[in-house]
């Protein structure tokens, strides 16, 4: 297999979903790679649901959802991007680099910036797997026995 | 409820590390509600383990398996017999009850806490647990306006306040612990009963609470 990195985008219905499409339609370049799960909002996706695509064989994932003031459930995108970072920490716990998950904001219009994201995402977890940037994490020793 | 919080990741995967098949088992009640241990954390702390292990080359399976409650004799079915019977070792998200009693029925499992658990409490806002009751066994909350200064007090005083209470905040932690007797004080103003705290609350009877042992509730009439 080549460096092809399995990227999954949870990208919500309103915004940046409707970007991917309008990207598409715009005849923007993207990485085929990326394999976009739809969401009704970002708000929807679970700490679970990324980790889970991580123990499935993605090796990067993106969350898209509304900017900030712009979600149409009004604030799923600020409780995804809290979500985000907690499943950051989980990552990190067990020694996958947290960089190997970013959460972005793609207004609906915003087809360009959708495919340009999606490259420059690609690009990141090439990079990681290839170990051209900082290797996943160093888990921490383990504890041991109580004495 | 009991409300527990998930050990650090580290703690539970050195357990985890000595097995090849986990049976990871969650507990559908208190710790559910307080987000600790239920199903959904199970998923979480699986998911976690298995990705570990593959950081780290190691053999684990996971299964994962959360029942109505491991306080209860009645849920532990065949069904999670069968899955304790085929694990090698069990890592119970249930409270220190929910573990204890999982070791009891399995005397055969090995049985290991993923959760520490840390006091009665209630939910006080999305995402945050407070402190309530301190199950002394003998409940005294009518004499304070519904405050307990037990649970709530950091130095449990019958007869408070003491000196370290500013602005309605308690000095072992003014940002995070509110005085418990600047309560009962408010509380008991607006119910129109301060002259009740008058009177000098005589000496608990600390043996119902735990100095008297390890407790038992006993109840012949339901007791088949």
């Amino acid at each position: 297999m080549d460096n092809d990195p399995n990227i999954i985008a949870f990208c919500c219905h309103y915004c940046a979903f409707t970007a991917a499409d309008l990207a598409g339609t715009m005849r923007q370049q993207y990485p085929t790679n990326i394999r976009i799960v739809r969401v009704p909002c970002s708000g929807k996706v679970d700490v679970n649901m990324i980790l889970q695509a991580f123990v499935e064989g993605a090796d990067g994932v993106m969350v898209g959802a509304c900017e900030p003031g712009g979600c149409h459930f009004i604030q799923g995108n600020l409780r995804a991007k809290k979500r985000v970072d907690y499943a950051k920490e989980l990552l990190k716990e067990v020694g996958v680099n947290p960089d190997r998950l970013e959460m972005y904001y793609i207004a609906a219009s915003q087809g360009p910036l959708f495919a340009q994201t999606s490259r420059e995402f690609t690009e990141r977890i090439k990079q990681l797997n290839a170990g051209q940037v900082e290797t996943d994490v160093v888990p921490q020793e383990a504890v041991g026995e109580p004495a | 409820m009991i409300v527990a919080e998930r050990k650090p990741f580290e703690e539970i995967y050195a357990h985890a590390q000595k097995h090849k098949k986990i049976l990871l088992m969650g507990c559908g009640t208190c710790v559910t509600v307080c987000m600790a241990g239920g199903e959904k954390e199970v998923g979480i702390l699986a998911s976690q383990i298995r990705l570990a292990a593959r950081e780290r080359g190691d053999d684990i399976t996971i299964e994962e398996h959360t029942i109505t409650r491991q306080c209860d004799d009645e849920f532990f079915d065949e069904a999670t017999a069968r899955k304790v019977a085929e694990a090698d070792a069990v890592i119970s998200m249930g409270c220190g009850v929910g573990v204890q009693f999982c070791a009891e029925r399995f005397p055969d499992a090995v049985v290991y806490p993923a959760l520490n658990t840390k006091f009665y409490g209630a939910t006080i806002e999305a995402g945050v647990w407070s402190e309530r009751c301190a199950g002394c066994g003998e409940c005294i909350v009518d004499q304070f306006g519904g405050i307990c200064p037990i649970a709530r007090c950091s130095k449990s005083l019958l007869n408070g306040p003491c000196g370290g209470s500013s602005d309605g905040k308690c000095e072992v932690d003014p940002d995070n612990i509110e005085c418990a007797w600047q309560l009962i004080y408010d509380r008991m103003e607006k119910l129109g009963r301060l002259e009740e705290l008058e009177d000098s609350k005589p000496l608990k009877d600390w043996a119902k609470h735990r100095d008297g042992g390890p407790r038992k509730v006993t109840r012949e009439d339901v007791q088949l």
